[in-house]
């Protein structure tokens, strides 16, 4: 596990940027936090990083449930906010987002419980204070350990 | 010219079929949410499934109400995106098939040209106008030079106006959709109680409400705080109400900072293009301090304000037929066989 500190929303999209640069397509993030804390912000700098262009806003998909941009690998960007139950999820299509041909952002994944694949990289964030936020990482299984190695 | 019109892009199923792009013969939404009791709650509510259980049976009662039939329609108009992939492939899927069946042309249409037209099925309005679209997926100011002739100036980098509207009542635990509920307490709310920040973006027609959520929910922990109060309730993702302040007053005070930030910079967009005229659409024009604001303001600064009534602020289809006919008159035809759900699809 990868424990750090970030002192502005600059420096947590930078992160994100850091982290996106070892993912290929196929990867899942898993983006974890109270609302505020920064998931969103995250996404951003991982898809700057993935190659969605700065151009194409990455706004909160907490509405409409997936976003998708295309950068060096397709990505998807899934909110689970308004998801209230995991048989929601799996008629949302949720499995050809998983194993597709892009990257997937998930936003809120704890409430997917059972349906995570058992491989992806965990992204807790947790407010310290105004603009500063803890972030946690934690890999499951061997690519994304890679992942996290890479990043130190 | 009898157009049908079909939109499933996000939560809602709806048909309807209106003449000459102005008026309604019928314009039939399935909330999901009722739908969801219908079926004693075994289809889940934000699903392509639920779609596409409900389009045989909507399409069916847009075309009763109607008092029509396959033959007496024009063309065929289908929202094609932007919107949720596998819930906009049953609304293109079903156009489609209809289309070739009966012969008929095809239009897709943009979700968000949708929500412009919205305000053409009750009042005459001519381009050139500026058009704010704000709903709980989009917000975004928008130049319409002429039919069919967009320019985004702006939109949200991260939260859309709506969304916001719908995570502060979460905070302040009063259900889904936050936004009546939030306007209802409003209204008996002093909205200068608190003074939440308003994100004007000043050089850049863009928005931005993800802070301005975050500084309620500051606000609230601070609160929480000085009151002694437990500890947060993290798992519903809620926090107590402060007992020192009347949640009035907290659901107004945003409400403000959201309004004073949607209408400065929509008014400001009107004067910079010179059009002199504000079309609104997209479900948060059902607000009644934005549609007051947007009314008092407007007439001040001399500009004419176009606000849907409440029935076409949300997802319709009605709203889709009326775009589809005016693409239509403009020689615009999709292709029967190939037309695709585009999940990006911008506003051209």
């Amino acid at each position: 596990m990868v424990k750090l500190e970030t002192q502005s929303p600059a420096e947590t999209k930078a992160l994100g940027r850091k982290i996106a640069r070892n993912l290929k397509s196929g990867d899942i993030i898993a983006l974890i936090g109270e609302l505020g804390a920064g998931k969103t912000c995250l996404a951003q700098g991982l898809a700057l990083g993935l190659g969605v262009s700065p151009k194409d806003y990455v706004a909160s998909p907490s509405f409409v449930l997936v976003k998708e941009y295309g950068g060096r690998t397709p990505l998807y960007h899934i909110d689970l906010f308004r998801i209230n139950s995991t048989e929601e999820l799996e008629s949302l299509g949720w499995e050809e987002y998983l194993y597709g041909e892009g990257v997937c952002i998930i936003e809120w994944a704890e409430r997917a419980g059972k349906l995570m694949p058992s491989e992806y990289l965990r992204i807790e964030l947790e407010i310290l204070g105004s603009r500063r936020r803890r972030i946690r990482l934690k890999a499951f299984g061997r690519h994304y350990q890679a992942v996290l190695r890479k990043l130190r | 010219m009898l157009v049908l019109g079909i939109e499933t892009s996000c939560d809602e199923t709806a048909a309807a079929i209106v003449e000459d792009g102005r008026k309604i013969h019928s314009n039939i939404v399935a909330s999901q949410l009722r739908l969801h009791k219908k079926f004693g709650g075994v289809v889940p509510e934000l699903a392509s499934r639920a779609h596409l259980r409900a389009i045989p049976l909507i399409l069916k009662e847009a075309y009763q109400v109607a008092k029509a039939s396959p033959e007496d329609i024009g063309a065929i108009a289908v929202t094609n995106g932007p919107g949720l992939i596998g819930s906009l492939l049953v609304g293109v899927s079903t156009a489609k098939a209809l289309s070739y069946v009966h012969n008929l042309p095809l239009i897709g249409i943009n979700h968000l040209e949708g929500h412009i037209y919205s305000n053409f099925l009750t009042r005459v309005v001519h381009p050139p106008f500026l058009s704010l679209i704000v709903s709980g997926g989009h917000t975004s100011l928008v130049l319409v030079k002429d039919y069919g002739k967009y320019e985004l100036l702006g939109a949200t980098r991260d939260d859309a106006a709506g969304e916001a509207y719908d995570k502060v009542g979460k905070l302040l635990g009063l259900g889904y959709p936050g936004g009546p509920a939030i306007d209802r307490l409003a209204q008996k709310g002093d909205s200068r109680k608190i003074k939440f920040p308003r994100p004007y973006l000043p050089h850049s027609f863009d928005f931005s409400f993800s802070g301005l959520k975050t500084a309620v929910l500051y606000y609230l922990k601070r609160q929480a705080v000085d009151d002694k109060g437990g500890p947060l309730n993290r798992d519903s993702g809620s926090i107590p109400p402060p007992t020192s302040l009347p949640v009035t007053d907290i659901a107004a005070s945003f409400q403000a900072a959201v309004v004073d930030v949607l209408v400065k910079k929509s008014l400001k967009a009107v004067n910079k293009t010179k059009v002199k005229k504000l079309v609104v659409g997209g479900g948060v024009t059902a607000n009644t301090t934005l549609r007051r604001r947007l009314k008092e303001e407007a007439a001040e600064a001399g500009i004419r304000v176009y606000i849907p009534p409440r029935y076409l602020s949300t997802d319709n289809a009605a709203m889709i037929a009326s775009a589809g006919y005016y693409r239509f008159q403009q020689g615009c035809r999709s292709d029967s066989l190939t037309l695709n759900a585009v999940a990006d699809l911008k506003l051209s």
